[in-house]
């Protein structure tokens, strides 16, 4: 009896707080039928809204995944003082609040940061334009490919590492024929859950962009533009494509999960 | 010994001292972390902290003065406190489900768990503005019982709530399920009742994990903001939360204003992970086991 009031008491849950809101999406997309959805991204705003987000993304996860592989390599497998701060320091972002991690790069290149001006006179702008929403949202996704990493790299120990090199290998070969196949699943979940992030940053995105439709407006930026504007169809269907896009990623990753916990390899450690 | 979760911070130490070193790239790639550390995180953080203070201490003294910010950033910490501490007993409650029954399409429940943190932020706040508005599926029979939801600090609440969930569930899965069931059987056969199982039994072990998840829902819900902003209604004093104050400061050029109201929002998360972390620590102690993290 117990049970079932139990299960039923998940079913009820899960169907009103987690089922009902993608669903929502969806139907407010469809609302006017799906040539009007599609119609939407016909519109230049709104492509150049999605490619600017494909833009970004890439370019966050190039740099996070190249430096996070550096960095789980330098704190797993050597020790070294200051490693503790490192670590705490890697993980920092994820405390901040996405507005303060856009507003820290206009302290630093806003008209009233301290170089804002200064680069202004040079020709170079950064906030209100690309490079500051590119480095907004590698500020917000900063740790997931070393978080992700870096216990199984640690658990992994330095044996096959050390075989490799009295057998010659240098340190790239190291990296790139021992060390990283034996992490691949941990590696792909860090960069799955990088994408999903920096697709969706919001916040951050929204305090550095300037919202200029066209140039600075991800699809984040743009769903909120069109909501506004009272274009509902419009925003449910940008909407209804982001989800679609970050839902997949994340979906991939937990497929990924039950590989590598088939494999053996253990679950990656990573939660945020 | 069951491990309890691990708060982020604290990483598992390395399994042993290393000598002096054989393998090769650690300069490098030391390097390159610092690089990216110091220039990523460092500088701009730096930045905040120093910004408040660059025009003598009356603009952060003016700031906390505010009432206006006072009001948000009690707004924020309230409906984040809230919302985190509903979350237990649903996030209790899934986690149970999840673990230790065979409910039928428990697959399915698995992987909507992770939804709101799936879910782009933006996405979320004008699902649940729609959602819970005047003319929503679920804000219209609310409305009829004289429940609003929308442009309230319940819509508040509610949002931090939907994006907090999983963090308490995903933190309480895997000690539920290094909780061995004969414990509870014991327990029986040693003639507890119901409830003395689930006060004396289950709880107490249970106790650092939802610790952990009510102080990860928390500190994600005090920055919120894409999920809050459609849903909240933003009137001064009454449903306009701290970050979203942010934004307006910015938007009147006003970056002193701005950078003190973030400066306190960060100050809050590191003390609020600090506080839970301390809290994980001594509720663990208490059950005579050390922490195998």
């Amino acid at each position: 009896m117990s049970r079932i009031l139990l299960g039923l008491a998940t079913y009820t849950i899960v169907a009103i707080v987690l089922l009902l809101p993608p669903t929502l999406v969806f139907v407010e997309a469809l609302r006017q039928g799906l040539p009007a959805a599609l119609a939407t991204f016909a519109d230049p705003d709104a492509q150049a809204a999605i490619w600017l987000t494909v833009e970004m993304t890439a370019l966050s996860v190039a740099v996070n995944t190249t430096f996070g592989i550096l960095a789980a390599w330098a704190l797993s497998k050597f020790t070294f003082p200051g490693r503790g701060v490192l670590l705490v320091l890697i993980e920092l972002p994820l405390s901040v609040s996405p507005v303060v991690a856009g507003l820290v790069w206009l302290l630093l290149f806003g008209s009233q940061g301290w170089w804002g001006a200064a680069l202004a006179r040079h020709g170079i702008t950064i906030a209100f334009a690309a490079p500051g929403i590119l480095l907004a949202t590698i500020f917000v996704t900063f740790p997931y490919v070393a978080r992700t990493l870096l216990p199984l790299m640690q658990r992994q120990g330095r044996d096959a590492e050390e075989a490799a090199l009295l057998l010659g290998a240098g340190f790239w070969q190291i990296l790139w024929r021992v060390t990283l196949p034996g992490a691949r699943w941990a590696l792909l979940s860090g960069i799955l859950l990088t994408t999903a992030r920096a697709m969706g940053e919001f916040g951050a995105v929204s305090v550095i962009s300037g919202h200029i439709p066209g140039l600075t407006e991800t699809m984040p930026l743009h769903i909120e533009t069109l909501y506004n504007g009272y274009q509902t169809v419009a925003a449910f269907a940008m909407a209804a494509l982001l989800a679609l896009m970050a839902m997949t990623t994340v979906a991939l990753r937990g497929i990924l999960e039950r590989q590598a916990d088939k494999a053996g390899a253990g679950k990656a450690e990573d939660w945020a | 010994m069951p491990s309890a979760p691990r708060l982020p911070g604290l990483w598992p130490r390395p399994r042993a001292r290393t000598r002096r070193d054989a393998l090769p790239g650690l300069h490098l790639a030391l390097g390159a972390t610092i690089l990216w550390v110091g220039l990523l995180v460092v500088l701009p953080l730096l930045a905040l902290a120093i910004r408040p203070w660059q025009d003598g201490a009356a603009p952060m003294l003016a700031a906390l003065h505010d009432r206006r910010m006072l009001a948000a950033l009690e707004l924020s910490f309230g409906s984040a406190a809230l919302a985190a501490l509903v979350n237990l007993p649903l996030g209790l409650l899934l986690a149970w489900s999840l673990v230790r029954t065979r409910l039928p399409g428990r697959r399915v429940v698995d992987a909507l768990i992770d939804l709101p943190f799936a879910l782009p932020t933006a996405v979320t706040g004008i699902t649940l503005a729609t959602l819970y508005g005047p003319h929503g599926w679920l804000g219209a029979p609310l409305a009829k019982l004289g429940v609003r939801v929308a442009f309230t600090p319940l819509g508040i609440m509610l949002a931090l709530a939907f994006v907090g969930l999983p963090f308490v569930v995903r933190t309480l899965e895997p000690v539920l399920r290094d909780l061995p069931p004969e414990l509870e059987e014991a327990a029986t056969l040693l003639g507890a009742h119901r409830r003395q199982i689930v006060t004396r039994v289950l709880l107490p072990p249970l106790l650092p994990a939802l610790a952990t998840g009510f102080g990860l829902a928390f500190a994600r819900g005090i920055g919120e903001y894409g999920s809050v902003i459609f849903i909240a209604g933003n009137q001064p004093f009454r449903s306009e939360i701290a970050p979203l104050l942010v934004v307006i400061r910015l938007q009147e050029f006003d970056y002193a204003g701005a950078t003190s109201v973030g400066f306190i929002m960060l100050l809050a998360a590191f003390l609020s992970l600090a506080v839970i972390s301390a809290l994980r620590r001594r509720l663990s102690r208490g059950l005579g086991g050390g922490e195998a993290a």
